[in-house]
């Protein structure tokens, strides 16, 4: 790109910098600069003299302004000036307040990292949003409680609605519950209705929803703002296919329940009388419990409840809801009959929070035995009664019951799981797969504490117990809420921008298609499957799918995926900008730090002023997975003595906000040790170092060992060629 | 569509329904009484079950805050009351002085002029800051704030001398802000049951009986002692703890309902300790250890650990053992239904949430439990509760609760409601 001159170069003195850094030499120096029109100084640009850049931008009719002051962290209102592109330079946190004042090193990181910021705003242009024919509509799969939910909730937002489920009847597993548990048990102990009777009267005559039941999706592509659903409704239509367009998707396709095979141990699936307790909703449903065996009333149940961490019969995520479900039917096996007993057995009863409230109040029924232990038999007399041992860990010995009916707590398994047998519900026609990546033990859920709906396919939201493992009240929530990031992501991709992490960025990946060679690489890595293939094999972007995280651009072995304000090229310059000068004692070494984590955590070390090496040149990359190894192997080549990849832990518990870009940085190493090797070049001079946000106070002795690592390799030998 | 939602509360559930909110188009006051968000969660050391910092999420919710014009943060704030219907509220807000304008650039010249050391609140009084203070280094906004409760004023004034900004003025008067909106969210949160009024467990009787947010800071990397574990009393290295579920929950006395989170974070806070120190052991006494849903298998991992071991049983006494300065977990061992003695350097108890609206609440249009958690409002309402306001929830909970609180609320402020 050749100088416009249509760039301004603010360099700011307040909060330190000024007795750190001679600004005026600084400036001076840019002065010369092709690129710049203006350069100017002040105590605090922050404060009224942000109007000095606005006017430059007006008077000069400035495109850039690069603006070397605090953190791109904080004044980001301040220093937005519309349609002018800024560049934040961090001489702030990142230098005086992290390095000695008046020493040439932090003079010449100060020169370096002003002529990164220039070069950077040299590389950006501005983003055209992406736009296309667009609907402010909401499909909802599954027609339980969570769907519902979502349907109305969005329907009274003001969207248009279509919910299908796959069964005649809305409802999902709630319509086979004889009773729930009081909603607000901080309130009442009153056993409720389910409330779906009210919630599908609500649903089916909202004028803004469109509900379809014996209905499945056959097939799913397009992206937010334009989905492509197929439809297979067997019942409605002749040819049963129809296609309908959804600006999101919400997956709300349930769970179904199922008992590990130890339950067999209980008689499950042998004795006439051991039943499951959705069995027992069914029983309840008929009016009073009888036993299967011969349709007498029974007198005496023992409920099994199978919770928490001590019961390895458990399934991993059983405990969510069974102790609740044994305490219920506890109760109503009492009101149905008040001279029927029941024994609960059970070992850590799981009822977190207000469900406490519950089970006290059953402590205090008469007719409910509570026994804290652990059933070793159950077996069937003659006349169907049935013997259960039980080793009661309160009392240390065993009790023999003898009752009609033995229920045992199932737990839930997402209709996602891997092997449910079933067909995967939404049927994605994605290059990546039909089915949408699962988190722990097979829901659909995120693997972020802090954002319960990132999942990796965007747009498509999952609620209620495909989701999480909850109950009646929780999955009503969640549809709720993944109703409004249905149609958050509806409005956001109006506009052609982004959701989350990086909310309301325009730019997305343009290919220079003449030098692509269909490797498909950028397709297989992109964490979000936001890319497919055309007939040629090359990539086709999903501008909507997209979340701009730049893995692509990273993956490209060819480099010809950028975006208009990041690429490849951009981060060549801004380590090209850096000088190297050929004194042995002034290594450089060029740090790629993670903007998420790394980047905050090397400008915490400033906050509390601890110092770290000033032979550092910090360079943020929008995700490690971003960094192209072209980008690590030219600045090795050009003279750097080392390079560190600063960013999240990977693996099972990962922290990297776009899911795999640790990871697949890792892959990407082997490449660039391979050419460390061809210029016979120490593999130690590039080096991944995992670390998090809160490490300020570890990275100055982690970079300092970095720097001493390199530092025993001597100077680079490409420095000069 | 246009709608206003007011959030109170700027801890993890506000800042969640706040930019969700804002996310999806509408326009969102947020609205914080203390000098900086984050709320409890910017205290924590990690989470579980990942054991990542909080901070990390709070960056990025940071992130999404400072670009989005829809969102105006109000700190130093409360709601002193709240009349109207849903779509049409009016809010009275009171805007406490901060003592400290928009010009403050954060550069810190203040400190060391400040003469007045005070009880630094982030760190629950372990440590101490002036009186002018960033609260920590994650604070959003970063802007100080002055202490009134400490501050000299008048009479010392060298804060002001020192400030290179203007950015102080210590005759800030209170404000009454008047709001329009169409919904409200309410995530006042929570704050730790007061310890002291459990007679048998000795909180503030002995220094190395301490409450679990307390040790949630001592394992912090930006705690009093940089994330190393040491016995207050005398500065000692800790080698054992005992972790006490339950001190204050599940018990008529004190909170009747369960507090939901403390078991896991008596489990996580476990891990942590023997990620400080692989030496150390944990004892964690309980009486259910709940574990619900997927966190089971987080909790199967924790005391697989030969380390740590779980108890099942009531403390009823903790002694001190003379000479070793060693404390001494008298329990009521369910399993072998013996008395057990513990000697450890240090107790964490398990203290539960008790909702912050427990007292000091707005006048007008809430409804509350006996515990002073916030219930849904009869319809139609347009006021919703959130995270800890509404219930004892997690994280994973009060970030999901809040994303659902926004969109009532946003559905609440349309008023398309169709009545069939």
């Amino acid at each position: 790109m050749s100088p416009t001159k249509r760039t301004g170069l603010y360099l700011c003195k307040g909060c330190g910098i000024g007795e750190c850094v001679d600004i005026d030499s600084l400036a001076e120096l840019s002065e010369g600069t092709d690129e710049l029109a203006v350069v100017r100084t002040s105590s605090a640009f922050c404060l009224e003299d942000a109007k000095l850049i606005a006017s430059d931008i007006d008077s000069d009719g400035l495109k850039a302004v690069v603006i070397a002051a605090c953190s791109p962290r904080v004044n980001r209102q301040v220093f937005n000036f519309g349609t002018a592109k800024v560049e934040r330079v961090n001489l702030r946190e990142q230098v005086a307040w992290s390095h000695r004042p008046g020493e040439e090193a932090t003079q010449e990181l100060a020169a370096d990292l002003v002529r990164m910021g220039i070069a950077a705003s040299q590389h950006a242009s501005q983003a055209t949003p992406f736009t296309q024919d667009h609907e402010r509509t909401v499909l909802v799969v599954g027609a339980g409680p969570a769907g519902l939910e979502a349907a109305v909730a969005s329907a009274e937002a003001g969207y248009e609605v279509t919910v299908i489920d796959r069964e005649p009847q809305p409802g999902g597993l709630l319509a086979k519950l004889y009773r729930c548990w009081p909603s607000q048990p901080n309130l009442s102990s009153a056993l409720e209705d389910s409330g779906l009777g009210v919630l599908v009267d609500k649903a089916s005559s909202h004028p803004r929803i469109t509900m379809l039941t014996s209905t499945t999706v056959e097939a799913l592509s397009g992206e937010p703002g334009r989905f492509i659903a197929t439809l297979s409704s067997a019942a409605n239509e002749p040819g049963g296919h129809r296609q309908i367009i959804a600006g999101a998707v919400v997956m709300a396709t349930g769970a179904k329940p199922v008992a590990p095979e130890s339950f067999a141990n209980y008689g499950l699936g042998t004795l006439d009388n051991v039943i499951t307790s959705l069995e027992m909703e069914e029983l309840a449903l008929q009016g009073a419990i009888r036993r299967p065996s011969d349709g007498r009333e029974a007198l005496r149940v023992a409920i099994l409840a199978c919770d928490g961490p001590n019961d390895e019969r458990n399934l991993a995520y059983g405990g969510n809801v069974t102790s609740m479900v044994a305490l219920k039917q506890a109760v109503y096996v009492h009101k149905s009959n008040p001279d029927a007993q029941v024994f609960l057995v059970y070992k850590d009863m799981q009822t977190p929070g207000f469900d406490e409230l519950y089970y006290r109040f059953v402590q205090h029924e008469r007719s409910i035995f509570l026994v804290r232990g652990s059933v070793s038999s159950v077996t069937e007399q003659s006349d169907g009664t049935l013997g259960v041992t039980v080793r009661d860990s309160v009392l240390a010995t065993d009790l023999s019951l003898e009752v009609d009916l033995v229920v045992v707590d199932v737990a839930m398994e997402p209709t996602s799981a891997p092997d449910t047998g079933e067909s995967v519900p939404l049927h994605l026609n994605y290059l990546q797969g039909d089915s949408v990546p699962l988190g722990r033990e097979g829901f659909v859920d995120s693997n972020f504490v802090c954002f319960p709906f990132e999942t990796r396919r965007t747009g498509i939201y999952a609620a209620g117990t495909v989701h999480r493992s909850q109950d009646v009240a929780a999955s009503r929530r969640d549809g709720e809420a993944a109703a409004l990031k249905a149609v958050q992501v509806v409005e956001r991709a109006a506009h052609g921008e982004a959701v989350h992490p990086r909310v309301g960025e325009v730019g997305y990946p343009e290919f220079f298609m003449q030098k692509c060679t269909a490797c498909g690489r950028c397709t297989q890595e992109c964490p979000f499957g936001a890319l497919e293939l055309d007939d040629a094999r090359h990539p086709v972007i999903n501008p909507n799918r997209c979340r701009r995280c730049g893995i692509c651009m990273g993956a490209c072995p060819v480099q010809v995926i950028s975006f208009p304000d990041y690429s490849v090229d951009m981060l060549s310059a801004m380590q090209k900008a850096v000088e190297l000068p050929e004194d042995e004692d002034k290594p450089r070494l060029l740090v790629l730090a993670c903007e998420n984590d790394a980047y905050p955590a090397i400008d915490m070390m400033g906050i509390n002023r601890l110092e770290y090496s000033a032979h550092l040149r910090v360079l943020p990359v929008r995700c490690l997975g971003s960094v192209n190894a072209i980008t690590v192997t030219d600045a090795i080549q050009r003279g750097f003595d080392g390079v560190a990849l600063l960013g999240c832990k990977s693996g099972e518990d990962y922290q990297c906000h776009f899911i795999q870009g640790s990871e697949l940085l890792a892959t990407r190493m082997d490449n660039v040790r391979e050419t460390l090797g061809r210029l016979a070049l120490e593999e130690d001079r590039v080096q991944v170092l995992e670390t998090s946000i809160a490490d300020a106070r570890r990275l100055p002795e982690m970079l300092g060992e970095f720097a001493e690592s390199v530092a025993e390799l001597g100077p680079n030998p490409m420095k000069g060629f | 569509m246009s709608d206003t939602i007011l959030v109170l509360g700027g801890g993890i559930a506000g800042i969640t329904a706040a930019l969700e909110a804002a996310e999806a188009g509408a326009k969102v006051y947020l609205v914080e009484k203390n000098p900086h968000l984050g709320g409890r969660v910017a205290q924590l050391a990690r989470y579980f079950p990942k054991l990542c910092p909080p901070t990390c999420g709070l960056e990025i919710n940071y992130r999404r805050l400072r670009d989005n014009p829809n969102i105006e943060v109000l700190t130093t704030t409360e709601l002193t009351a709240l009349q109207g219907s849903p779509g049409d509220y009016k809010a009275t807000l009171a805007r406490h002085p901060r003592y400290v304008n928009d010009r403050c650039t954060a550069c810190g010249a203040c400190v060391d002029p400040c003469p007045v050391e005070r009880p630094n609140p982030f760190d629950y009084g372990m440590t101490t800051t002036k009186t002018i203070s960033l609260g920590h280094e994650m604070a959003y906004p970063m802007k100080y704030a002055i202490d009134e409760s400490t501050c000299l004023f008048d009479s010392c004034a060298k804060c002001v001398q020192a400030c290179p900004y203007d950015a102080i003025d210590l005759h800030m008067q209170q404000e009454i802000l008047e709001l329009t909106v169409g919904a409200v969210v309410i995530a006042t949160g929570w704050k730790p049951y007061d310890a002291g009024t459990i007679a048998n467990l000795a909180f503030g009787h002995f220094p190395d009986v301490v409450t679990n947010v307390m040790f949630e800071r001592m394992l912090a990397s930006n705690g009093p002692s940089g994330g190393i574990v040491i016995r207050p009393s005398d500065g000692k290295a800790v080698e054992s703890v005992a972790f006490i579920q339950c001190a204050g929950s599940r018990d008529r006395l004190y909170l009747s309902y369960c507090s939901s989170i403390c078991c896991l974070a008596s489990l996580k806070e476990a891990s942590l300790l023997l990620e400080r120190n692989p030496q150390a052991s944990a004892y964690i006494f309980y009486i259910d250890l709940r574990t619900p849903g997927t966190y089971q298998s987080f909790a199967s991992k924790v005391l697989d650990h030969p380390r740590i071991s779980a108890i099942k049983g009531k403390v009823a006494d903790i002694l001190l053992e003379p000479g070793s300065g060693q404390l001494v977990v008298v329990a009521d061992d369910m399993v072998s239904g013996a008395m057990s003695h513990t000697s450890v350097d240090l107790v964490v108890l398990a203290t539960g949430m008790e909702p912050s609206l427990a007292e000091g609440r707005p006048q007008g249009e809430m409804d509350f439990d006996p515990y002073g958690f916030v219930l849904q409002g009869s319809d139609p309402s347009g006021v919703f509760a959130a995270g800890c306001a509404r219930a004892p929830v997690d994280v994973a909970t009060a970030t999901l609760d809040g994303t659902a609180a926004a969109m009532s609320a946003i559905r609440a402020s349309r008023q398309m409601v169709v009545v069939p």
